[in-house]
């Protein structure tokens, strides 16, 4: 592809984003389950079981936010699979295609808008987080890069919901695709609990998971304390989603559209 | 006369079922060919190969000499397509759709917002511009969808059955700037399940069945080979039908045919003058009629007359 086309694609794309950010928009209602789900967690786990677990809630408070963060970036980049596939049935996507635009421009578009989905699911957190009491123990450095950090997995980790959804024929198929999928991946992790009293095989699983790094680091960068290691696995599981699921989504996409 | 739309022994399958099974089609430069046919006959398949959106099984087809297969992005910035069901975005208002599709053009910013304007006002849709396009009436929308095939300035349009459940208000409109197009010499292809428009609109009409050209003429043409339009009366009193069926057949010259059952008869006509003369005789008569119409043959009439067979039938 030439520097020209490229640069008329990114522009599409840009174009086509801007239309995402305008339906988010009109219908902010696209956001609750991505804002009031990791909201409802936040707190039933913080009351009802953080005394337990951590034996007062502000430490539990604590250990807690960034974990849900990583929940929530992760079920936010989820609903892209739902989005495209909503829209690729619709005649809109046809006018699209007949136009002499980049074939991937929609998809770049949809992948744009997300970012805006993912920046609003974690600002609104943060804000529910703060009011109850969570405090960022580092700078505001750290705080923007944890926020980057877990824009850029949500970016990595999207491309898996893309694949499903350009798989599957509903919308409503690809939604129950990805719960089933998420729900596992979230609480098989050391988001609200620690894994050292899991049986083995789950905690030789939560110990390594995608989920469980990229909390440890935010849990560093926020809170103080270990980034590197975890920090280095998170990449890695990142680069892996990418390489893995990247060219799946492409060919989904290229066979559907 | 150069052509802007050519196609040859398109094919195109899905699994047992021949959607297009050999089409030719040819539209001259600013003319408007209209497909006639019933649901299923391969109108809107054919349409969406001649608008890249289907590759064809077999056979080829150009958009002013670019092959829809292999020159899609070409073919693409020639055309303007309006499908069957309005494709626009129902979340956007009226300019937001429009103002989207100018930038993916290349339209600058301000050029944009210009374009979207003009089109806003060119189909009267200015007071709504700001309105979500899923609030508008099936007219305006399907006018916006219209507006939205233009922004390009396409030379070619397609238009997969324009007015398929609009009402006579929002369907004449709908003529009105299809007219108006082909004045400034854009090339129409036109899908249509009704005679009366493709009547209205085009310059010849193509009649599509079972995936095959069926006949193809200018409409007078088309419509001598059907037979003409029927007179039908319904009297409000049963006591009157002997009285109307003789001054029906006196009119027409022929007999009418009559049901007893509904009181309804019908008769022929070549000339519509037919009608008035035929409501001025009732009235001198002091009969008064439940229902009183000139109808054109139906498409169910007009498969008959050009297949031989009734539509959807499978021999």
């Amino acid at each position: 592809m030439s520097t020209i086309a490229l640069d008329r694609g990114v522009r599409h794309g840009f174009s086509l984003a801007w239309r995402g950010i305008l339906k988010i928009r009109k219908n902010p209602e696209q956001l609750a389950d991505v804002t009031i789900a990791p909201i409802v967690f936040l707190v039933m786990f913080t009351y009802l079981f953080g005394g337990a677990l951590a034996g007062n809630t502000d430490a539990y408070l604590q250990m807690l936010v960034p974990g849900i963060l990583v929940m929530n970036i992760l079920q936010a980049s989820m609903t892209a699979g739902v989005q495209l596939n909503t829209d690729v049935s619709k005649g809109v996507f046809d006018r699209f295609r007949a136009m002499p635009i980049t074939r991937s421009a929609p998809l770049i578009g949809a992948v744009l808008a997300d970012v805006v989905r993912y920046v609003v699911c974690i600002l609104v957190l943060l804000v529910v987080a703060t009011v109850m009491g969570f405090r960022v123990q580092t700078g505001p450095a750290e705080l923007l890069i944890a926020v980057g950090l877990a824009l850029a997995f949500g970016l990595c980790f999207c491309w898996a919901s893309v694949f499903v959804g350009m798989l599957l024929k509903t919308p409503q198929a690809v939604q129950g695709v990805m719960f089933v999928l998420i729900m596992p991946l979230t609480f098989g992790s050391n988001v609200f609990v620690g894994t050292s009293t899991m049986p083995g095989w789950l905690k030789a699983w939560a110990d390594i998971s995608p989920v469980t790094l990229m909390a440890d680091a935010l849990r560093g960068l926020l809170n103080g304390g270990a980034i590197a290691g975890p920090l280095a696995g998170s990449l890695i599981w990142m680069v892996a989603a990418v390489a893995v699921f990247f060219p799946l989504a492409m060919w989904a996409y290229r066979r559907r559209v | 006369m150069s052509l802007a739309i050519r196609a040859e022994g398109l094919v195109k399958h899905y699994g047992e079922t021949k959607a297009l099974d050999g089409v030719d089609l040819e539209v001259p430069e600013g003319k408007v060919v209209g497909v006639l046919g019933p649901n299923g006959a391969g109108k809107t398949t054919a349409v969406r190969v001649l608008a890249t959106l289907l590759r064809p099984d077999a056979g080829r087809a150009t958009v002013h000499g670019h092959d829809v297969v292999k020159n899609p992005r070409e073919v693409r910035s020639l055309i303007g397509l309006t499908g069957q069901y309005a494709s626009v975005d129902e979340d956007l208002s009226g300019r937001e759709n429009l103002v989207l599709l100018a930038r993916l053009l290349d339209f600058s910013r301000a050029g944009a917002r210009a374009k979207a304007a003009e089109l806003l006002e060119q189909f009267e849709l200015t007071d709504a511009a700001g309105r979500a396009a899923k609030t508008y009436s099936g007219g305006m929308r399907r006018r916006l969808d219209l507006a939205a095939s233009l922004v390009g300035n396409p030379s070619v349009l397609y238009l997969d059955e324009p007015t398929t459940g609009l009402d006579p208000h929002a369907r004449n409109e709908v003529w009105a700037v299809v007219r108006k197009l082909v004045a400034n010499g854009v090339t129409v292809l036109l899908t249509t399940q009704y005679l009366e428009e493709a009547d209205q609109l085009a310059d010849t009409i193509t009649v599509f069945d079972h995936g095959r050209v069926v006949a193809e003429g200018r409409p007078d043409e088309l419509k001598r080979r059907v037979g003409g339009q029927t007179l039908q009366v319904r009297p409000t009193s049963a006591r009157d039908l002997d009285v109307v069926h003789r001054i029906l057949g006196d009119l027409t010259g022929v007999r009418p045919t009559r049901d007893d059952d509904t009181g309804l008869l019908t008769a022929p006509v070549n000339d519509p003058v037919l009608l008035s003369t035929l409501v001025r005789k009732l009235d001198e008569a002091g009969i008064t009629a439940d229902e009183l119409a000139l109808r054109l043959p139906s498409l169910d009439e007009v498969f008959l007359a050009l297949t031989g067979k009734r539509e959807g039938s499978l021999v």
